[in-house]
């Protein structure tokens, strides 16, 4: 056995016990109970820890920790993880999360920051897509003057559209500026003839709530809200992936439950290599970086 | 003269009207303000407003608190300035709400950890001050006018129920006193609310700009100089009688204006000069883009040349030496390019990205670090402006506000 080998058999040890430990406390295990492994080719010698994942779709495996986390009893920490090194820039994520919550001009939650590193013409493009952070300290909560928005305890910063008074204090606040305004535009209002367009009128689900955007004078939440990231709460509540996260082309997004240690995002945020954005400001964000 | 205040008052008044209008009518489309700079124009100028209200109010602290008797003729106006710009101020930031129609849920559902929420119960409580101070100022002067037909003497029934025995010397101690009393709770709460908005500004930590120590006695000091000038500015050109008394009150007022110029330069210095002084860092940056940017004119020409180098001058020059027209010119002057400071003060921090790169991330015209007033915003400031002045002219017209009688009467 080399040695990444038994390192590996070490961890599988751990964490078996760990798990074998909080099942056991309800009821005893099983057999058969696990979905049976599919027997997978042998791992070169000096792989990386997580190579796994190169033999089964990240999708599956993440599907699998997320029914976990929702049938295990206490509530879930959700983080997301994002490796950069994966990460394409092909903005398939932006652009599924536009659809997902139907997302008007001027609102964005996902953009995927780029940058040029290099000396030309030895230069090449780095990738961070910047959903909210859904900060374990959100500076954006404090400031709102009616308590619009809040810390839900499974760590997403939630925002209440009709509570929300559009004052936009916690758009300054927030230091990922992660929040936008709906300043009540639609895709087609200039075009001749057009004002709202039959997609443009279909409900969103944000929140698990249910909000038709409407034009006019007075439209109503969530046109003059500050919106933002939901890590697709209404999606994860139903079992499904956040969007971004099942439509991201690179594989490069990752989003689980950080208090289950057999999830596969417990053990990304515990590589060396996985950081968060400004960890100087104590904001103490749910957004893990690998790079 | 009179002709010309009237078209212009009537030109801003359409104009203020027509942004009123378009405000209900398009909500936020027309305003030129995004999510990455999400406040603009309309927060400058309701920091604008309540620093005026501040400053004028605690000009009239200085009789009714501290007993400054020399200043005593100007001390109800100043009242009235203060009640006024407070009602700009909240009509200002009532138009830059999301969400107009809720704004009531700041006392349904106050969160207190915030200092938006804070602002708002502490004006709450200041209006209602400024209402009782003023009725207590004013009251003893009321008996007189209860025979007049019109406003005047409706209001002078009303808040005196209907009595014409003139108030006896005892009672008009005893409102003094109440005066004073009101006055005194007045200052802690006027340093609170206006020290509070630069609280709101510094405690956010993500504005390395804001993120000051030094924001809430810059407010104060702010306040003071844009207010005591716009008294004296209103004194000067607009008090009724121009004899002895009113030159020597001007010179006095044109003195405080000065030294308030001065103190606030000091602050100021402190201000740049310290983030900027290794050329180093974001607030460096920031900055330097406030002082040689795209907008550097703000900074340099509204801000220092016409509302520090010019009024300085004209004080010195002439105003101080006995031209009374050059001290109101001054203090006009100062008070009307403050609204440059508070522009500097809101935007800079705003354009300054917080995250390099996100500009080019996301192609839209509402997620650029860019902003530029747009003609819609500075409309719906001249409407604030039209509405704060006409009820002060009003309020001077049918209460004995000047000397304790009707400005007929003094004129
Ligand atoms: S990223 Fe911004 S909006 Fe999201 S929780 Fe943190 S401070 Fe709030
Ligand atoms: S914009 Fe809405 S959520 Fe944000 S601080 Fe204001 S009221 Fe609260």
């Amino acid at each position: 056995m080399n040695e990444v080998e038994s390192r590996r058999a070490f961890l599988e040890k751990v964490a078996s016990t760990v798990f074998a430990g909080m099942v056991l406390g309800g009821q005893p295990v099983k057999a058969g109970a696990e979905p049976s492994k599919v027997e997978l080719p042998p791992r070169p010698p000096d792989g990386p820890i997580l190579l796994e994942l190169e033999y089964e779709d990240v999708l599956l495996r993440m599907q699998r920790d997320l029914e976990r986390a929702l049938n295990k009893g206490t509530t879930p920490k959700w983080v997301m993880v994002i490796d950069t090194r994966k990460c394409v820039g092909c903005h398939a994520c932006t652009i599924s999360c536009a659809v997902e919550n139907k997302l008007p001009p001027g609102v964005v939650y996902r953009p995927v920051v780029e940058e040029q590193v290099g000396v030309y013409p030895q230069v090449t493009w780095k990738f961070l897509p910047r959903p909210c952070m859904q900060c374990d300290n959100p500076p954006c909560v404090p400031v709102c003057p009616v308590g619009a928005t809040w810390k839900r305890e499974d760590g997403i910063v939630e925002i209440d559209y009709d509570a929300c008074i559009g004052c936009r204090y916690c758009l300054v606040s927030c230091p990922y500026q992660a929040r936008t305004f709906d300043f009540g535009e639609n895709w087609t209002q200039d075009t001749p003839g057009h004002g709202q367009m039959p997609y443009e009128e279909l409900p969103t689900f944000e929140w698990g709530e249910v909000h038709v955007r409407k034009e006019g004078v007075a439209p109503g939440s969530p046109v003059g809200n500050a919106r933002k990231c939901s890590f697709c709460l209404h999606r994860i509540e139903h079992g499904l992936l956040p969007q971004c996260v099942a439509t991201c082309i690179g594989r490069a997004t990752f989003f689980g439950d950080a208090s289950d240690p057999e999830s596969l995002v417990f053990q990304l945020i515990h590589q060396p290599n996985a950081m968060r954005l400004k960890e100087e400001l104590g904001t103490e964000p749910r957004v893990y970086y690998l790079v | 003269m009179r002709v010309w205040g009237r078209i212009l008052y009537g030109v801003l008044a359409a104009i203020g009207l027509v942004g009123f209008f378009l405000r209900f009518a398009t909500g936020h489309q027309l305003a030129g303000y995004g999510s990455y700079v999400p406040w603009g124009l309309w927060v400058a100028a309701y920091i604008y407003f309540i620093g005026l209200s501040a400053g004028a109010f605690l000009l009239s602290a200085l009789v009714y608190v501290f007993g400054v008797r020399k200043l005593e003729p100007i001390a109800p106006l100043a009242l009235v300035v203060a009640l006024a710009s407070l009602l700009m101020a909240l009509v200002t930031i009532w138009f830059d709400l999301g969400h107009m129609e809720r704004f009531y849920y700041v006392y349904l559902r106050p969160n207190f950890r915030s200092m938006m929420a804070w602002m708002v119960w502490l004006y709450t409580a200041y209006g209602l001050l400024l209402l009782a101070e003023l009725y207590y100022a004013l009251r003893r002067h009321l008996p007189r006018y209860a025979d007049r037909g019109g406003i005047t003497g409706f209001l002078a029934r009303f808040l005196v129920k209907g009595r014409k025995t003139p108030f006896t010397q005892e009672e008009i101690q005893r409102d003094e006193g109440i005066t004073r009393v009101l006055g005194t709770i007045g200052v802690p709460l006027a340093i609170a609310f206006h020290g509070g908005v630069g609280a709101l500004f510094g405690t956010v930590v993500a504005q390395d700009l804001w993120h000051s120590p030094i924001y809430p006695i810059l407010f104060l000091t702010g306040a003071l100089l844009s207010g005591g000038a716009l008294m004296t500015a209103a004194y000067v050109f607009f008090w009724p009688r121009k004899d002895g008394e009113w030159r020597e009150l001007s010179l006095l007022l044109g003195r405080i204006v000065l030294g308030l110029i001065l103190f606030d330069l000091l602050l100021e210095w402190a201000e740049y000069s310290i983030p900027m002084w290794y050329g180093v860092g974001s607030e460096f940056k920031a900055l330097w883009n406030t002082l040689f940017g795209p907008f550097w004119y703000v900074y340099w020409v509204f801000h220092i040349l016409l509302g520090v180098v010019v009024p300085i001058w004209l004080l010195l020059a002439f105003g101080l030496r006995g031209q009374i027209g050059a001290v109101g010119l001054a203090s006009f002057l100062v008070a009307f390019t403050f609204l440059a400071i508070r522009l500097n003060l809101v935007i800079p921090s705003l354009v300054h990205p917080k995250l390099e790169g996100l500009v080019n991330a996301y192609r839209d015209h509402r997620l650029v670090f860019a902003y530029l007033p747009t003609w819609f915003e500075w409309s719906v400031v001249v409407f604030s402006v039209v509405l704060g002045f006409t009820v002060t002219y009003i309020l001077v017209c049918v209460l004995p506000v000047i000397e304790g009688k009707l400005l007929k009467e003094v004129a």
